[in-house]
């Protein structure tokens, strides 16, 4: 419940590690610390995002909207960063966040999130880094997908 | 008004003028009877020696007789005193009531300028005018007839009295006054023309300011600081010179003044000692001649100095009233006349016939001619500069034509009164003007022709009626009521709220002013019904909160046995909201009453502690930013200034013994532990076994609070409403809890849900309705201005409305809605509405375009956009 619990949980967060504690705990004093209740909305797909959610305990599930309606993409769980892609690319949310159990975050408003990446290099590098391992996932299943619907469109012809 | 000040002056006070005549010469004999007894005094109570003296057939010892002339002499002096007194006062009254007449003459004529007069003059020039350079006119007014009779009667009874002793004498105290009488006019002449550029450098100052005030963003946007900076200089500059050559002069005349009546003296001595010597006059004739010569200077002067403000005076008043008189100044009777009966109703047609209206030489309208059934809906298209606007407003009744009219069944509309056009036309301009007062008063605004119910007449209604007729102003009661309830379409005053409601309703400004309400405060001895009801709402509010633990969360409650967590540490102490500022947030921690209080309850060193470490960590979180990052306004305790006194203060102190600290440092520390929150700021500070001491201190600061502390603190009471919170504080008796998603969203729901079952809803928008708009309406933003004047001419209920680019200043998609709501309400009554949104126009009955002050085409929406002509082409693409 106290600043210095949440300073503690940050720092066991590999993107956050490197970083002076001094600075966590002005994020962290900087931040508001949210507690959700199971089933309660994180955000929304298609709104306008103007903050992070860092889960500090439980879990929460990430929905996408489909043709089929909404489809369940991961389970997010302690250290997890939600919603960073929303306001590092003024892109509306791509996603649905719902909290799976009770569920408590820190949220970074958009101004603090820049903050800490233009003040520590490092952590610009770990969200890079974080980013760049995402966009490789993605890449890797196009590639796979790709393939099999050529395999698909050729047994067709 | 009239054309000379003297003719003003002969035709509003002419009784008055004469009653300060008659007190004045009345003055005279006791005035010579002062000059004569100190002669009688000396030549005959001291030098003449003799047994019995006889005054008045009473046989009186030469003591007895000097302490009766000089017993006399007190008493005259005294009646003098008294009678100038009077006089004073009297002129002093006239003088006011001629200075009101003329600035309400003013007023009036500025009310009836033609509207583009204003556009020529600035509010600066017109303030300035009305206010300021009117005042000396008053004095002048008062002094009229007083100053010179008063002033030369004295001087003659003095001249009078000196040739008596002595013509020679009196000769010589004269002497140089043809002299005087002929330089000084001259001289001063020119000073009055300096005078006068001084008057219009002024005017033009004034309109500097008035310019300056309402550019002042773009000043800032421009940054043209400097440049306007230099301009004002330059205007200080040229009156600084003008003033530097009326010094010059001014002071010229006065030198020549004092030394001309000096040479007085210099004759007595010269010409009365030889006289003397010689044995021709008396030694106390000459002593009496001298007393009076002294006395001869004061009125010669103020005869000058009355000569140089007539002047003055006469000049300033032509100069005035000339600006108030432009041409195209509308009869009054325009503005003053009752509705006739044959008004015209606005039910038949409009006939416009050949309408030009000429502005410097330029044509805005020229051969406006059309027939326009009614009621009608009209679309009234066209660019910028094609006469639309000025067209809405010649229809408005606001502009005259210069040539042709306009003829409303069959009545021309410029010979109307405002009483019927003002309230048979609604007009909305492009930026409608929102008056200082409630947004009631401007809903109202729109009723208020003339008062409908009288206050109860006090004593003091009786005084200002009666003085404002004696000052030819109107004996108007301003605080009346003036609604007329009638045009409204309701049967009374009770049924205004609901009237008003359902106007902003239309024009989608009922939620702000719910919101508004929610945000106002009351005072439960004024609205004790509402106040009742907001006890009821908080009682569910908390039934609601307990019941259910999802709302639970969201608020927690004001409870006097339990500390709140999303409180700051002052206000679980006070527990209450300060009043005026002696528990403000900057004194809290400062109050005596309050150290003591935390002292007997043994926190003061543990609060001095906790302050101690909350400086450390804002020390340690903020030291190394800059000074202007935003998270100091956001988050710091501590201002980036005073950061560095901190960090010294807890290098300083040894926080395991605050009782060693300078008292300054203990305060320092303290008034950081007062702002703490718990749930907001989780720097853990405050231990439960703390939070219980402070409750325990609360208890004893509201029990021990000294009588004359009492109503610096509104204390919650769970039973009673707080006066000192906002309406919707008093429903939640609580703070709205930290880290809690869409809380504030989520209790706003909640709340506006259990007004609405108690049918709060309406008397928490009255209270809305009280909000003040500000000078101007600026504490409303434009929209809700534009919003505020549309629903102030619904309101009043016009049967024709015009509109002129109304609703521009809204969101797009506000303005469809409002389109819809006034068309839909103004079914049956006729709308002219100049539009930018060609797309609206299928939605009118008919459709008018302007080009170039002339109309390019009037017809039906169909018909229009099937003619083939530009205009439908346009249409067609809708």
């Amino acid at each position: 419940m106290t600043l210095q619990r949440d300073v503690d949980t940050l720092r066991n967060i590999p993107l956050f590690s490197k970083i002076d504690p001094s600075k966590l705990k002005l994020l962290a004093f900087t931040s508001e610390r949210l507690e959700f209740q199971p089933g309660d909305q994180v955000c929304a797909q298609g709104e306008r995002g103007d903050a992070a959610f860092i889960v500090l305990e439980g879990e929460a599930d990430v929905f996408v909207n489909t043709e089929e309606g909404p489809v369940r993409v991961a389970r997010l769980g302690k250290n997890d960063i939600i919603g960073e892609i929303a306001i590092l690319c003024d892109v509306p949310r791509t996603a649905t966040v719902i909290a799976a159990s009770a569920l408590v975050t820190l949220r970074i408003s958009k101004d603090a999130f820049f903050n800490l990446v233009t003040q520590f290099p490092e952590v610009a590098i770990g969200v890079m880094h974080e980013l760049a391992s995402r966009l490789h996932q993605t890449t890797q299943r196009l590639i796979e997908v790709s393939a099999r619907l050529r395999r698909y469109e050729g047994d067709a012809a | 008004m009239e054309p000379t000040i003297f003719r003003f002056i002969w035709k509003y006070s002419l009784r008055q003028q004469l009653v300060i005549l008659a007190l004045t010469v009345g003055s005279f004999p006791v005035l010579y009877a002062t000059l004569e007894l100190p002669k009688i005094i000396i030549n005959e109570a001291l030098a003449v020696q003799a047994e019995v003296f006889v005054l008045f057939g009473r046989e009186l010892t030469q003591l007895q007789y000097l302490l009766a002339l000089c017993g006399t002499f007190l008493a005259l002096v005294l009646v003098a005193g008294l009678l100038k007194y009077l006089l004073n006062v009297y002129a002093g009254i006239v003088a006011e009531r001629m200075l009101r007449r003329l600035r309400y003459q003013l007023y009036d004529h500025l009310l009836r300028f033609p509207l583009p007069y204003f556009r020529r003059m600035s509010q600066g020039e017109l303030v300035q005018m009305i206010n300021a350079e009117v005042e000396p006119l008053g004095g002048y007014v008062g002094s009229a007839l007083s100053v010179p009779a008063f002033q030369g009667g004295t001087l003659i009874t003095i001249l009078v009295f000196m040739f008596m002793q002595d013509w020679i004498l009196g000769l010589a105290a004269v002497a140089l006054y043809p002299v005087q009488a002929y330089v000084i006019p001259r001289l001063q002449r020119q000073v009055n023309e300096l005078g006068k550029r001084r008057v219009r450098q002024v005017r033009q100052n004034a309109e500097k300011i008035s310019e300056t005030a309402a550019g002042i963003v773009d000043i800032h946007a421009n940054d043209t600081g400097l440049y306007e900076r230099a301009q004002f200089s330059e205007h200080l500059s040229r009156i600084f010179f003008i003033r530097f050559d009326i010094y010059k002069k001014k002071f010229l005349i006065k030198f020549l003044n004092n030394f001309l009546a000096q040479l007085g003296p210099f004759f007595f001595f010269s010409i009365g000692g030889y006289l003397v010597l010689e044995g021709q006059i008396t030694l106390g004739a000459l002593v009496a001649v001298l007393n009076a010569h002294k006395d001869l200077s004061a009125p010669w002067k103020e005869l000058l100095t009355y000569y140089q403000m007539m002047y003055d005076v006469k000049i300033k008043y032509e100069q005035i009233v000339t600006q108030f008189m432009p041409t195209g100044l509308k009869p009054a009777e325009r503005q003053l006349a009752d509705p006739p009966p044959d008004a015209p109703e606005f039910r038949r047609e409009i006939l416009a016939q050949q309408v030009a209206l000429e502005e410097d030489g330029e044509f805005l309208l020229d051969g406006v001619s059309f027939t326009l059934e009614l009621p009608s809906h009209v679309a009234v298209l066209g660019n910028a500069g094609s006469g639309r606007g000025a067209l809405a407003q010649m229809l408005a009744g606001l502009l005259d034509p210069s040539r042709g009219r306009i003829l409303v069944d069959g009545k021309d509309l410029h010979t109307q009164p405002e009483s019927v056009l003002g309230r048979r036309i609604g007009y909305v301009a492009p930026v409608a003007h929102v008056f200082k007062g409630t947004i009631a008063d401007n809903l109202l605004y729109g009723l208020k022709h003339r008062p409908i119910r009288p206050r109860p007449a006090d004593a003091e209604l009786e005084r200002y009626l009666h003085e404002a007729v004696a000052s030819g102003n109107a004996a108007l009661d301003p605080f009346a009521d003036w609604v007329d309830d009638a045009a409204m379409g309701v049967s009374g005053p009770e049924e205004r709220l609901s009237a008003m409601m359902r106007v902003l309703g239309l024009v989608r400004l009922d939620h702000d002013v719910y919101l508004l309400g929610l945000r106002g405060t009351i005072r439960a001895a004024d609205k004790p019904d509402l106040a009742n009801g907001l006890l009821r709402a908080r009682q569910l509010m908390l039934q609601r909160l307990s019941a259910d633990p999802d709302l639970a969360r969201l608020v927690e409650p004001f409870d006097p046995d339990r500390y709140n967590t999303n409180a700051t540490l002052a206000e679980n102490l006070l527990f209450g909201t300060p009043v005026g500022d002696t528990f403000g947030p900057e004194h809290v921690a400062d109050h005596p009453y309050v150290l003591e209080t935390i002292r007997a309850t043994g926190l003061f060193d543990d609060l001095v502690r906790i302050g101690y470490r909350v400086a450390s960590t804002m020390v340690e979180l903020f030291a190394d930013l800059p000074p202007e990052h935003e998270y100091f306004r956001q988050f710091s305790f501590i201002d980036p200034e005073r950061l560095p006194q901190y960090r010294a203060l807890i290098q300083r102190v040894d926080p395991d013994h605050p009782e060693a600290m300078e008292e300054e440092d203990q305060r320092r520390l303290l008034a950081l532990a007062f702002r703490l929150i718990p749930a907001r700021h989780r720097l853990g500070l405050l231990t439960p076994e703390v939070q219980d001491r402070v409750v325990e201190a609360r208890r004893r600061f509201r029990a021990n609070l000294p009588p004359e502390l009492e109503g610096t603190i509104s204390f919650f009471d769970r039973d009673a409403y707080n006066d000192a919170l906002s309406i919707q504080e008093n429903v939640i008796f609580g703070k709205i809890a930290y880290g809690q998603p869409n809380a504030a969203a989520r209790v706003a729901e909640l709340i506006a849900t259990i007004l609405d079952e108690l049918d709060l809803a309406l008397g928490v928008s009255a209270v809305g309705l009280d909000f003040e708009c500000g000078v101007g309406g600026s504490r409303l933003n434009l929209s809700q201005r534009q919003k505020l004047a549309i629903a102030r001419e619904l309101l009043k209920r016009p049967q024709m409305l015009i509109l002129h680019n109304a609703t521009d200043a809204l969101d797009a998609s506000e303005q469809a809605v409002l389109r819809d709501a006034i068309l839909e309400e103004f079914r049956g009554r006729t709308i002219f509405w100049v539009l930018n949104q060609h797309d609206w126009a299928s939605r009118f009955d008919k459709v008018l375009v302007m080009d170039g002050g002339r109309v390019s085409a009037f017809a039906r929406f169909e018909q229009l956009r099937d003619s083939g002509s530009a205009v439908g082409k346009l249409l067609a693409n809708i």
